[in-house]
Parts: structure tokens; C-alpha cells; sequence
């Protein structure tokens, strides 16, 4: 069972005030990774709505020591920052517990610009969490299409939807043989707080993607986005699952799915409550296009069913 | 009191030793000729326990400055280097360097860039790089790339801006010359530990390159401008103690070479600046009272010190080893025309670009080459 949200720790590190849009799940996420980090912690940033809500220069909304780098950076700048306070540590110079070394990124500086930097990083199996913000869309930038998009959805450069599946990028973070790589979602704040916890006490690479439905690029009401994400999940559009060592495992109620105790929910009602797919409808080929959009989900989880059993 | 150890070294191998005796406490890399054996000298060294230091094997030039930049804001001594197309993959995190005013110091040897393939030296890399804010040595033996090194470390320190230490790839990165190596103390009294006056410490969070409105981003640039210039007392200071504690001079900002009465200045930087000195040695047998004035400091461009340095009525011919595209001939030309406009009317300035690609620039070329420029 996951950790109540009645039981998260009141300690904040996202501070009251901030440039956030009303129900932002990167910053609510944000707020639930502080609870299990601490402040003992270096964030790094990409250029994204984090760092464009964070607070003018020199002000800051977070209760950490941040540092917005180069946007394909995230991967090699956390790995310099982590050996200079483990070597400096060494030599006495820094006193206390490490500090953790985290990036929070969104999918853009993941998926796309960042990949090269982070697989590296991963391949190192340098000391790091990397947090995946995924809103599907290089939302602050006005939503453009991402590596994270998934098909059918509308974005300022997929005027039509978009006509490829997303990858599936925490499978690929797993594949680098990294001791952790975990997926989750704002609705399940319990389950995202007992996943960073775990991640902080592994060393070596982490990898959390947290799905964050935008309201702006998803295009629905500010107030849902907690049952964007709830919907995300419950329809298998999006997977909660960990894998320790390379080792799969679904949490709730994922893990459901994938066993086959309960059938997701059809994909209807998630994008017909999306704007960002919604307008498929209004095409002559909606019903194919609907149809791809199920077919890729029901891939995803055949296809996950299947890759836990390799336990190699 | 220990004595210094001459020994024989390459420039890439003297350029490790001089990074070895820094201290210095992360150096990302990436392997590019004619760099390589830089990273492959100090990856050893770390491996075999002789510089406690961290090596990061990264996947890219990109990564190599965005893993410096990155363990210099958490308060490191950072140092890596580079070549050519290494350098210029680099572009966006050399702003970041400046503009974030971390004080990593870099080796770029230099070589020609791509396209078409050329693995041997000129100086298009560095001298591409000018308006990213970085302070530019360029050295002309292997002796001043271990001594600049250290140098370049103070100065960086001193004012947070990054430091560029250029010499020319094979004929000083993977030639033999005698290197002196002064005693450890006498280095460490020269460079003392870095002692950041910020860093990313999370018992004082605050945020770094993050949004800023025009007011403060142009005070920032301004102040990043202001303290470049401000930094050739810094380059003078440094060579003048380095001196006083080594022993070893290699020029401040400007190295000369038989200028006091000279009328003919040969102008240029790195190896062929040292090649230069024979060139006006027979240049003098011939009965042309030669000199060679060369710009140690590339930027910010010791404008005052060349204008003091270079004797009344000169002509001055500049060896560009380089192309200012748009422009007839060279970078250093337009450079040294641009500080004596309306200040040294007295002088002529001739320019010819030679030695591209590694074309090799002998002695006897050069001087046949100013004689020739001389008739122009």
C-alpha cells in the first residue's frame, strides 16, 4: 500500500508563490518530491515552465539551491555537480550528508534535446535522480509536438494530430541497466512520495517520469487536472509501474490491468474530455483514429505485460 | 627548498601536469585530435591515484562544458579541453560559462574546422568563439601552455570568468621540448585553493540563471563586459608573480621579440610567433631592423599595451593564421586596425593568411613572406 496522503510529511520545499498556472501538475508533483527529498538537495532545470514559474532572478519559489542549465544539458551538468560534491566532500571541503543531485525536467528536455546527455549519464550510472515532468508537449512554448506526444493529439505543429505513437521512454531508462526507473502520476501522490524515497536511498542513476496532464495542451477545465491523471491510469493510457534492477512491478491499479482483474477503462471518455483530441472527432476518419489511439494503448500494456517476465 | 625538475614533454602532456599540479577537482572529457591525449594523461592520472580529481567520461563536447559549468556552480576547480569542431559544439555552454561567470578554465588546441576535414592547426576554432566572453591566452611553447594553465586558473578565480588557454594542435600538443616543473609549493603558493564566493549549497538556496527582466540581464552583460577589460591588470599580476616565485616569463598580455627599434613589426600568435623569432633573426642579418610583437592575450585585446609596445612609424605585418569571412584577410588584422583607428596614425598595417590547415610556416617562408609585404 502506498503512503496515505494524510501521512506526507508537512515540511514544503515549493514555496507559497510562485508563476504556475492554476493546477499545474508539474508543480504539484514538485511539491510531493520536496516531501520525500528534503531540503538537503541540488535541483537542476532545463528551460520549462518550472523554471518560467520559479521566480524572477534572484527570487525563488523553491526551498532548494536551483541551477537552470543549458536546455540538452540535464544529464551531464547533474553528473558534474554530483561528482564535485562527492570529490569536494572527499577532500573535506563539504561537511554533513551529501546532498541529493536531482534534475526536474519535462519531456522535451528528456525525450528530445536531453536524450543523448541522459543516456550517457545513465550509462555512467552517475549518482542522480532525473525527474521526467511529462505534460506530453513542449508546453511552455505554447504546446508543440514532443517525443512524449501520443498520437492523435493536437499540437501548434501537429495541426492534423499527430500521426506517431510517443516511445516509451522509462523503458528505455531501464534498459540502460540503471538501479531504478519508476513511473507516476499526480493523482497518486502517495505512491509518487514512496517512489523518490526509494530513489533517494539507491545510489547510482534514478529515473522518475511523473505524467502531468497540462490543462493548457491537454485543453480541459484548470480544476481536473487530478482526474486528468486519475483517467490517464485508470484507462491504461499511462502506467504506474517500478522496476528495481531491471525488475518490473505495477503498483496500483496498474498492476490490475496488467494481470487482467479489470479491464481499463475505454479510451473514449479520456479523449472525448481532451481537447487536444476531441477535434479528431469532428474528421471523417475519427473512428480509425479513436481506434489508433486504443491500439497503442492496448500495445503499451500487452507489450509491458510482457517485458516484466524477463527477470534476467 | 626543492629545485624544479626539467624534463623532455609534449604540449598535451605538459598541459595535464600543469592541471595536475592546480589540484583541481573535476575535469570532464571527450576525445577530439588533437586534444585527445590530454584527457587520456589526466584519466591516468586519476586512475592511478597521482590527482585526486574526478574524470566524467561524457558522450559529447555539449556535455563536456555543461558538466564543467555544471561542478564549478557547485563550487569545484574545473578543467577540460578541446579542439576545432569540439569547440564549436561547445558554443551555447561557452555563453553559459561567461554569462553564469563560473570560472572553469579550458585548453583549446587549436586545429582547423570542418568542412572539409582537416586535422592539422590555424586558429579559425578560437578566434570563432570571440564574442562568447571567454578570456583567450594563445601560447607559443610547450614550457607557457603548463605555466599559462596555472596562470589562467588565478585569473579565473580572481574576476569568475572562464579562461581559454589555446595552442596549436601537433606542433606544440605532440611536439618534444624541455619543460620545466616548478616544486608543488612553490605552485601552490602561486594558486591557492579555490575558495568560491557562491556555490549551489543547499543551506543558502538560491537560484541560478534563471529569468531575468531587461534591467537586470543588461546589468548582468554590462558587468560581464566591464570585468573582461578589467581582467588585463589581473593577467599582468599573475605573470609577474608567476615570475617572481618560478622564475619563468613568458610575456604578459604581449610578448616582443627585438621590437624596441624595430620598423618592420611581424604580428601573430602561437607556434608561429616562436617560429617568427628566426624569421626576424634573418630578417635582421638581411639589414631589416625586425620585430615581432605577439598578442599573448587574445581577449580582451591588450589594446593599450600594443599601442605602447609597438615603435614609432611601424609596419606592422600581420600573419593571420585564419579568414575573417566578409572581410579581405584575417581576424588579428582587423582586430589591431580597429585599436589603432585614431590612435596610432603613425602606423601601417599589412596582413597576409598563411599556414591554414596545418600548412607548415617555417622560418624561412615567413621572412621571405614580411619582405615581400614589405614591397606591397
Amino acid at each position: 500500500m502506498a503512503t496515505s496522503i494524510k501521512k506526507l510529511p508537512d515540511t514544503e520545499q515549493v514555496l507559497s508563490g510562485n508563476g504556475a498556472c492554476g493546477g499545474c501538475p508539474a508543480t504539484m508533483a514538485l511539491r510531493i518530491v520536496g516531501k520525500a527529498l528534503g531540503s538537503n538537495a541540488i535541483m537542476l532545470l532545463t528551460p520549462s515552465c518550472s523554471v518560467a514559474s520559479m521566480g524572477m532572478t534572484p527570487k525563488l519559489g523553491y526551498n532548494w539551491p536551483c541551477i537552470n542549465i543549458t536546455f540538452a544539458s540535464a544529464g551531464s551538468s547533474a553528473s558534474g555537480i554530483t561528482h564535485a560534491v562527492e570529490i569536494m566532500k572527499e577532500k573535506g571541503r563539504l561537511q554533513g550528508e551529501l546532498p541529493t543531485v536531482f534534475s526536474w525536467v519535462g519531456d522535451g528536455g528528456t525525450y528530445d534535446i536531453g536524450f543523448q546527455a541522459l543516456s550517457a549519464a545513465a550509462e555512467r550510472n552517475d549518482n542522480m535522480i532525473h525527474f521526467c515532468y511529462n505534460n506530453e508537449a513542449y508546453s511552455n512554448t505554447g504546446v508543440q509536438r514532443s517525443g512524449a506526444t501520443p498520437r492523435g493529439s493536437f499540437t501548434t505543429t501537429t495541426p492534423t494530430g499527430k500521426r506517431q505513437p510517443k516511445k516509451n521512454m522509462a523503458l528505455l531508462m531501464m534498459e540502460h541497466n540503471i538501479p531504478y526507473v519508476a513511473t507516476a502520476t499526480v493523482a497518486y501522490p502517495g505512491d509518487l512520495y514512496d517512489k523518490v524515497v526509494k530513489a533517494k536511498n539507491i545510489p547510482g542513476m534514478k529515473y522518475i517520469e511523473i505524467l502531468a496532464p497540462c490543462y493548457l495542451g491537454w485543453q480541459f477545465d484548470m480544476p481536473e487536472t487530478v482526474q486528468m491523471s486519475r483517467m490517464a491510469v485508470r484507462s491504461g493510457a499511462w502506467l504506474l509501474w517500478e522496476a528495481e534492477n531491471g525488475k518490473i512491478s505495477f503498483n496500483n491499479p496498474s498492476s490490475h490491468i496488467i494481470s487482467g482483474k479489470k479491464d481499463p477503462a475505454p479510451v473514449d471518455e479520456y479523449v472525448m474530455k481532451q481537447g487536444r483530441f476531441n477535434r479528431l472527432l469532428k474528421g471523417p476518419d475519427a473512428t480509425q483514429r479513436i481506434a489508433e489511439i486504443q491500439g497503442d494503448i492496448d500495445r503499451e500494456i500487452a507489450f509491458m505485460r510482457e517485458r516484466a517476465k524477463i527477470t534476467i | 627548498m626543492k629545485a624544479a625538475q626539467v624534463i623532455m614533454d609534449t604540449g598535451t602532456h605538459a598541459a595535464a601536469l600543469a592541471v595536475k599540479s592546480a589540484r583541481v577537482d573535476v575535469v570532464p572529457g571527450y576525445p577530439i585530435t588533437p586534444q585527445t591525449s590530454i584527457m587520456e594523461a589526466i584519466a591516468d592520472m586519476v586512475e592511478n591515484g597521482e590527482l585526486n580529481a574526478r574524470f566524467i567520461p561524457v558522450e559529447g563536447e555539449h556535455s563536456v562544458l555543461a558538466a564543467a559549468v555544471a561542478a564549478s556552480a557547485a563550487g569545484a576547480r574545473v578543467f577540460t579541453a578541446t579542439s576545432a569542431n569540439g569547440l564549436l559544439y561547445m558554443h551555447e555552454v561557452l555563453h553559459m560559462a561567461s554569462g553564469g561567470r563560473l570560472p572553469v578554465v579550458m585548453c583549446n588546441v587549436n586545429r582547423g574546422v570542418f568542412a572539409p576535414w582537416t586535422l592539422w592547426a590555424d586558429h579559425q576554432d578560437s578566434f570563432a568563439q570571440r564574442d562568447t566572453g571567454w578570456i583567450q591566452y594563445h601560447c607559443s611553447s610547450n614550457q607557457e601552455v603548463f605555466n599559462t594553465i596555472l596562470q589562467a586558473f588565478r585569473v579565473a578565480e580572481q574576476i569568475n570568468i572562464p579562461v581559454m588557454v589555446n595552442f596549436d594542435g601537433f606542433a606544440i600538443s605532440h611536439c618534444l621540448m624541455p619543460l620545466t616543473l616548478p616544486p608543488q609549493e612553490d605552485i601552490d603558493r602561486f594558486l591557492p585553493p579555490h575558495k568560491p564566493e557562491w556555490r549551489l549549497d543547499p543551506a543558502n538556496p538560491s537560484s541560478f540563471s534563471n529569468v531575468t527582466m531587461a534591467a537586470e540581464y543588461a546589468t548582468f552583460r554590462q558587468m560581464l563586459s566591464d570585468d573582461i577589460m578589467a581582467s588585463i591588470p589581473l593577467v599582468k599580476q599573475a605573470a609577474q608573480e608567476y615570475k617572481d616565485i618560478t622564475g619563468m616569463w613568458d610575456g604578459d598580455t604581449i610578448d616582443t621579440y627585438r621590437l624596441e627599434d624595430a620598423e618592420v613589426v611581424a604580428f601573430a600568435v602561437n607556434s608561429m610567433a616562436a617560429e617568427l623569432r628566426l624569421s626576424i633573426d634573418i630578417l635582421r642579418e638581411q639589414g631589416i631592423k625586425a620585430g615581432l610583437l605577439r598578442p599573448r592575450l587574445y581577449l580582451p585585446f591588450p589594446a593599450d599595451d600594443i599601442i605602447s609596445a609597438l615603435p614609432q612609424n611601424a609596419q606592422v605585418m600581420v600573419l593571420d593564421r585564419n579568414y575573417n569571412y566578409g572581410h579581405p584577410g584575417g581576424i588579428l588584422a582587423s582586430e589591431l586596425k580597429n585599436v589603432l583607428f585614431g590612435r596610432r596614425n603613425d602606423i601601417t598595417v599589412k596582413n597576409r593568411v598563411m599556414g591554414i590547415g596545418g600548412i607548415d610556416l617555417t622560418r624561412r617562408f615567413m621572412a621571405a613572406e614580411i619582405r615581400a609585404m614589405m614591397d606591397e
